[in-house]
């Protein structure tokens, strides 16, 4: 269990004030010149020995992305872009960041827009999220006026914006490139790469958009050096994490723990177990509702990092853990999901646009056991047309949970298909 | 030049082309619905996908740059598959009405299907169903056949610089239309229904007329103005059923007007099919020979230097020519080609055409319009501008009205006050003219069809000199025709002979009384009030204005009902054919002629259409190269003198009402209604 003193959020709470002394008191905004004044390159050679990986979800190397960023303007500025659209069922870390920890992301966007020689970073922040979005301006404006973001931030000599820009609430602006869209004040509709947002994002500018708790955890990592952080989880999947325990579990929470925890630790440690006990237990979602779920078999021994879940044909995500006990009806779960992205496709490319109509309607029969047993064959089959198939991953994201559904739980699909065959037809007028 | 392996063949291509650009080089065939050549990428209908090494997914070969070591395969399992899914995606929700589609025959979703698809359907669920939107009288819609491409919305956007057509809603629901429910508002709108790949947007006046199958299609060229647009005419017996563009990069790109492409139905109402004389003031039907005996009564009776002829248009190259010699043997000077007047000189060439070429805007990089409306006289030379404009460092400056040509026009000033600075070099715009590398000017009939027409032709002709518009292997002095009949008229000299009366003239002496026969080719657009009592014949094909004075009416035939040349605005020489007879008693309009000549005894020296072309070209040689764009040498035209104080104004106050053909056309009326007359802004109580 990761101890106290190793916790990067040590408000994510809420127990301590969130505003300026308070954080500065936890540690934030301490020596930030310092570790600016060690240069660009060493910033980014410590993100990489810290060996984190992006926090949104696709766990590209941070380090890395922001190496991709121009060393010398071609006369654009460049721009970092935080996204704060949280929107994937199941999580709600950036939020609790947000609102009980601003200044870690405030003083990352600098540190960030440093490393990457941004003009000025855009925290694009999900419309829902409304009190969030007060108490981060609140802080941003504290900042400015301690002088600590914009002209000479904290007397580095380097000037630096940070701005809000608040979404409308579509899950697709999440996207890195459909935000990018949105941030211009277009559709949230996801642009093809290439051009990847490096070369050219935000109006066309050199751009790198990283999640809210990639950015909040960097001035931990330059601060207590890239061992400390690389010191926790199995190697490339190093680092801490903060969880998002939702479900049948005795006590939802957020937690921060060591990547590479096992998944039963996890939540028998931290959400108090399985309601019922972990025998209860039918399957769990491991990282927001695009990934694939696992059963109980494999929520056994799996531990909770980017390779090893991606072993069990599911992946980390967002780290946010739903948990399904055996009251669960995993057919109506899964369907509702495909209504989730049904909902939220943007219409932009066919497969998505087509496919998450069609994967919704086959699963609510599905449900019902309205349904060929054959069917369950072209239900994947659709769903393999889809994964891959289109311009963002949302495609791969509706794709994903059906494909787990039917790996792992045919029998109980064929099941409630032939039951509901044997049933008698209902008569009128009884 | 990026190397990359396709299949195993090794192909290099230029940098900056897409991965589907360079199967196609090699001939591999992607199916793609979303792309287009013209259009910016969208990469949205993913039915182009093919596999590239390294890649985990496959990739979208429309929106892929090419790279040096690319590995693409295109013919594996994996493709197949993505190809199958995305077809099958496409046509879930495609409404199976292909039997009543207009589209039908011509689609590319039906193409692919066969290609690309699979023979039945695993869909059970509802089908969606998506209510039509009104575009306007041109463009008519079958939403629910849609499948998102967005090329509408990227032409619109792009190429016709109209931002009116988005996407609304998301997922499922997405559609594309106006927001408000509005009548799209260019006049390349019909190009939409050309790049829809399925039968979303379809021809309103063509819907459920024919079937592609039916229609014999004929390649010539359209004279509605003087740009000469390819088309392809596509005709059922002895109906044209519908216009559609032809590919030409020099001239109109693979697009055409709304003019050209919808006022076909023009050509089947208000013609005149049989000869008609005036007798105790009213017409009445005529066999030919009464009506050429009647003609030549007047033309003998006359004289020759009583009369004179005018022609209109839409007159072509061969009828002006047997004209022009018929008058000669009459001893008549007095004809002219320039019916609205313009003071065009025809004694240089290069004052008279569009030297640039059409395509050569591409290389401008500042363009001075002078009393035109490039958007209204000839909207593909607009729509060149507007592409040269998307591209980025163009400048485009005008005197005359204010006007919205769809990208951003600096007004300088209104009229030859203006025009009379930059000449004299005291404007400071001169300066901007000079260093540009690549100037062009654009002077219109507006600047041209008034009493001062030579004196603007004349300081035209100094800026040209000052600013050096004609440079090395440049020329950017550039004449903008509204007719397409103009330039041919003036290079085989249908002007003013030695003593002869201009259009001015002729009217004036008809008015007076010293002109007695006026002879009409097809000339609509005159005051016919000043030809007095004089004895007019009409040779045409519409009733309209000319045959409503006429004293005689010989009935000719239209663009699509005869083999004749006409020059563009370039001066590039094109021919059109024969799609259809012309109706009735109607006749080609040389043969018209030349059989009047010999009624009144001055018979022609050729007896059909190959000997008359064969006269042409001896006394033209220019004009027997056909095609191409000649290069005009350049002189010294116009005439210096005082220039009028009056602002300019473009001739054309109404697009979709040009010429006879477009007043018969309902379609055009109907045009000519909502956008012109503004109906839509009408309410109920608007009388």
């Amino acid at each position: 269990m990761l101890a106290d003193s190793d916790r990067i959020f040590t408000n994510l709470y809420g127990e301590h004030d969130w505003r300026l002394a308070g954080a500065r008191k936890r540690g934030d905004w301490d020596g930030t010149k310092e570790i600016m004044a060690k240069g660009q390159d060493w910033i980014i050679d410590e993100m990489k020995q810290s060996g984190l990986r992006g926090r949104g979800g696709a766990g590209f190397p941070t380090g890395m992305k922001w190496s991709f960023m121009p060393k010398k303007s071609d006369g654009r500025p460049s721009f970092l872009v935080v996204n704060a659209d949280e929107g994937e069922p199941g999580t709600c870390k950036d939020r609790d960041m947000l609102r009980h920890d601003p200044h870690k992301l405030i003083e990352g966007c600098l540190l960030a827009g440093f490393a990457m020689r941004c003009q000025a970073a855009y925290i694009y922040i999900r419309g829902e999220l409304i009190r969030e979005a007060e108490t981060l301006q609140a802080s941003i404006d504290e900042a400015y006026g301690a002088n600590l973001i914009g002209k000479n931030a904290c007397g580095s000599g380097f000037d630096f914006d940070v701005y809000i820009h608040r979404g409308a609430g579509a899950y697709i602006c999440g996207e890195e490139m459909a935000l990018i869209e949105s941030l211009e004040g277009k559709p949230g509709k996801p642009r093809l790469k290439p051009p990847f947002p490096a070369g050219a994002g935000v109006w066309g500018c050199p751009t790198t958009v990283n999640n809210v708790e990639t950015i909040a955890v960097a001035p931990a990592i330059l601060r207590r050096g890239a061992k400390w952080f690389a010191s926790f989880g199995r190697p490339n999947n190093s680092g801490t994490k903060v969880f998002c325990i939702s479900g049948h579990v005795n006590a939802p929470c957020n937690v921060e723990e060591a990547m590479s925890i096992p998944l039963r630790e996890l939540i028998d440690k931290h959400a108090g177990g399985v309601r019922g006990g972990w025998d209860n237990l039918l399957a769990v979602i491991p990282g927001g509702s695009s990934t694939p779920l696992i059963p109980k078999s494999v929520c056994d021994t799996v531990l909770m990092d980017f390779d090893a879940l991606r072993d069990v044909k599911s992946g980390l995500g967002t780290a946010a853990v739903i948990v399904m006990d055996k009251s669960t009806d995993l057919i109506r779960a899964i369907g509702r999901l495909a209504k989730f992205y049904m909902h939220e496709s943007c219409g932009q490319c066919t497969p998505c646009r087509e496919g998450t109509g069609w994967l919704w309607r086959v699963m609510e029969r599905m449900a019902k056991g309205d349904a060929r047993v054959e069917e369950i064959d072209m239900l994947l089959d659709v769903a393999n047309e889809i994964d891959g198939h289109t311009i963002c991953a949302l495609g791969d994201a509706a794709a994903w949970p059906i494909q787990g559904l039917i790996r792992h739980f045919r029998p109980m699909m064929e099941d409630r298909i032939r039951t509901a065959r044997l049933k008698p037809l209902p008569t009128a007028a009884e | 030049m990026p190397k990359l392996t396709i299949n195993g063949t090794e192909v290099t291509v230029d940098a900056g082309k897409t991965v589907l650009q360079a199967c196609e080089q090699i001939g591999i065939e992607i199916p793609r619905f979303c792309y287009h050549d013209r259009l910016q990428i969208a990469g949205n209908c993913r039915m182009c996908l093919v596999e590239m090494e390294k890649s985990p997914k496959p990739i979208a070969s429309c929106a892929m740059p090419v790279n040096e070591g690319m590995v693409i395969r295109t013919n594996t399992p994996k493709v197949k598959k993505a190809r199958n899914g995305v077809m099958e995606f496409l046509l879930i929700n495609h409404p199976l009405d292909c039997p009543i589609c207009d589209q039908g025959g011509e689609c590319d979703l039906q193409d692919q299907a066969m290609a690309y698809g699979l023979d039945r359907s695993r869909y059970t669920e509802h089908k969606r169903a998506v209510p039509d939107k009104d575009l306007g009288p041109l463009v008519e819609t079958h939403m629910t056949r849609c499948i998102h491409c967005t090329r509408c919305i990227r032409f619109a956007t792009d190429i016709a610089g109209v931002e009116e057509l988005g996407t609304m809603g998301r997922g499922e629901h997405m559609e594309i239309g106006t927001y408000v429910e509005k009548a799209l508002t260019s006049e390349l709108s019909g190009n939409m229904i050309d790049l829809c790949p399925v039968g979303a947007l379809n021809s309103k006046p063509y819907a459920y007329t024919a079937r592609t199958w039916e229609l014999v299609r004929t390649e010539t060229i359209d004279v509605h103005d003087a740009v000469g647009s390819n088309i392809n005419v596509n005709a059922r017996g002895r109906e044209v059923m519908r216009v559609l563009p032809r590919l030409n990069e020099d001239i109109n790109e693979e697009w055409i007007s709304d003019k050209t492409r919808f006022a076909y139905d023009g050509l089947r109402r208000g013609r005149l099919d049989q000869p008609y004389v005036r007798k105790n003031g009213k017409l009445v039907p005529a066999t030919w020979k009464e009506a050429l005996t009647a003609v030549a009564g007047a033309i003998t009776g006359a004289g020759g230097g009583s009369v004179a002829a005018i022609a209109g248009d839409l007159a072509c190259v061969e009828s002006m020519t047997a004209l022009k010699d018929l008058f000669d043997q009459i001893g008549s000077p007095h004809r002219d080609c320039r019916q609205d007047g313009a003071k065009l000189d025809p004694s240089v060439r290069a004052g008279y055409v569009f030297n640039t070429t059409i395509a050569g805007i591409e290389e401008a990089d500042v363009c001075l319009l002078v009393g035109t409306n490039p958007r209204w006289e000839a909207a593909l030379v607009n729509a060149r501008l507007r592409k040269r404009y998307l591209r980025g460092g163009f400048l485009v400056f005008s005197i005359g009205p204010r006007l919205d040509l769809t990208f951003p026009v600096e007004t300088l000033g209104a009229g030859p006050e203006t025009l009379e600075g930059i000449a004299a070099g005291g404007h400071p715009f001169v300066e901007a003219l000079s260093a540009a590398k690549r100037p062009m000017m654009i002077l219109g009939q507006g600047a041209l069809a008034r009493a001062d027409g030579s004196a603007i032709l004349a300081a035209a002709w100094r800026i040209a000199v000052t600013c050096r518009l004609v440079r090395d292997g440049w020329n950017g002095f550039n004449v903008l025709h509204t007719a397409a009949a103009r330039v041919g008229g003036l290079d085989i000299g249908f002007v003013p002979g030695k003593g002869g009366l201009d259009v001015g003239g002729i009217l004036d002496g008809a008015s007076a009384g010293k002109t007695k026969v006026v002879y009409l080719l097809g000339a609509d657009e005159i005051d016919m009030r000043r030809l007095g009592s004089a004895f007019v014949i009409y040779q045409g094909h519409h009733g309209d204005a000319g045959a409503n004075r006429a004293d005689v009416i010989l009935p000719g035939a239209a663009y699509t009902e005869k083999p004749a040349t006409y020059v563009n605005t370039e001066g590039r020489v094109q021919q059109t054919k024969r799609v259809v007879f012309p109706p009735g008693e109607a006749r080609e309009d040389w043969s018209i002629v030349r059989a009047l000549s010999e009624a009144v005894g001055a018979r022609l020296p050729y007896d059909n259409l190959s000997e008359l072309r064969q006269r042409i070209e001896r006394a033209h040689p220019h004009l027997a190269e056909r095609d191409v764009a000649p290069k005009a040498a350049w002189g010294s035209f116009g005439h210096e003198g005082r220039m009028d104080q009056t602002p300019f104004r473009s001739p054309i106050d109404d697009f979709y009402m040009t010429n006879a053909i477009c007043r018969a056309s309902e379609t055009m009326a109907a045009c000519s209604a909502l956008y012109v007359g503004n109906a839509e802004s009408k309410t109920g109580t608007h009388g």
